[in-house]
């Protein structure tokens, strides 16, 4: 059961990082690209938490953590380089 | 019925339930047509989805460990932390490079008065002078 369920849930997590991919590629303006990057960062945390599901080891919540705390201060980065034309000033 | 065939559909459930709506906040990300539609998608329905996913590792890993785990407790509480500031910060880079949005979204991005930007003062019938 719980195979099947992951099974599931990766395709579904893999969909989704598809459509981000289209929509970074389409996205009209900037903010559009950057918040699929964004979505891209918290699916791929997802999608590492299932492999650590699947392979039954906790060495992977490590990257998983640091990817989700590099993707936030890289969103805020950029947002405040769109905001103000700089980032520290 | 065995406790642990209960405990396993319980994380199936947890893990196809953070699947779709991962898929869901992606997909409306993808479809919708105006960027202030579409910040809605990936901060509420993808945010939820990981919590999800999140839960059905932490009863996992504490069921098969026999230990409370942390790891995804700290994801969790962080992921729900800054996905509202990265969405207002957004929002705000929205505002100020002046994205187009569709006629139906509502709210406009300066919600000010007429005669406060300048233009022809609009008369109010109950003063009198108009």
């Amino acid at each position: 059961m719980l195979d099947t369920a992951l099974w599931i849930s990766q395709a579904l997590i893999l969909m989704a990082l598809a459509l981000n991919v289209y929509r970074m590629i389409v996205g009209p303006s900037m903010p559009d690209r950057l918040l699929a990057l964004d979505t891209m960062y918290v699916n791929s945390i997802a999608l590492i938490v299932m492999m650590g599901l699947w392979l039954n080891s906790k060495t992977y919540f490590e990257a998983a953590l640091l990817i989700a705390m590099l993707g936030f201060i890289s969103t805020v980065a950029v947002c405040k380089y769109l905001l103000r034309g700089d980032i520290i000033e | 019925m065995n406790w642990y065939v209960m405990l396993e559909g319980v994380i199936s459930l947890l893990l196809i339930a953070g699947g779709a709506f991962a898929f869901i906040g992606s997909l409306g990300m993808a479809h919708l047509r105006d960027f202030y539609m579409r910040l809605h998608g990936p901060t509420k329905a993808t945010t939820l989805g990981i919590g999800c996913i999140l839960s059905a590792s932490m009863l996992y890993f504490g069921v098969t460990a026999g230990q409370p785990v942390v790891q995804e407790m700290l994801i969790t509480l962080f992921l729900f932390i800054t996905a509202p500031v990265s969405a207002h910060l957004l929002a705000k880079t929205g505002l100020h490079l002046k994205l187009t949005h569709v006629e139906k979204t509502r709210g406009k991005p300066v919600e000010l008065y007429r005669e406060e930007v300048g233009e022809k003062p609009v008369p109010h019938p109950d003063k009198g002078h108009g």
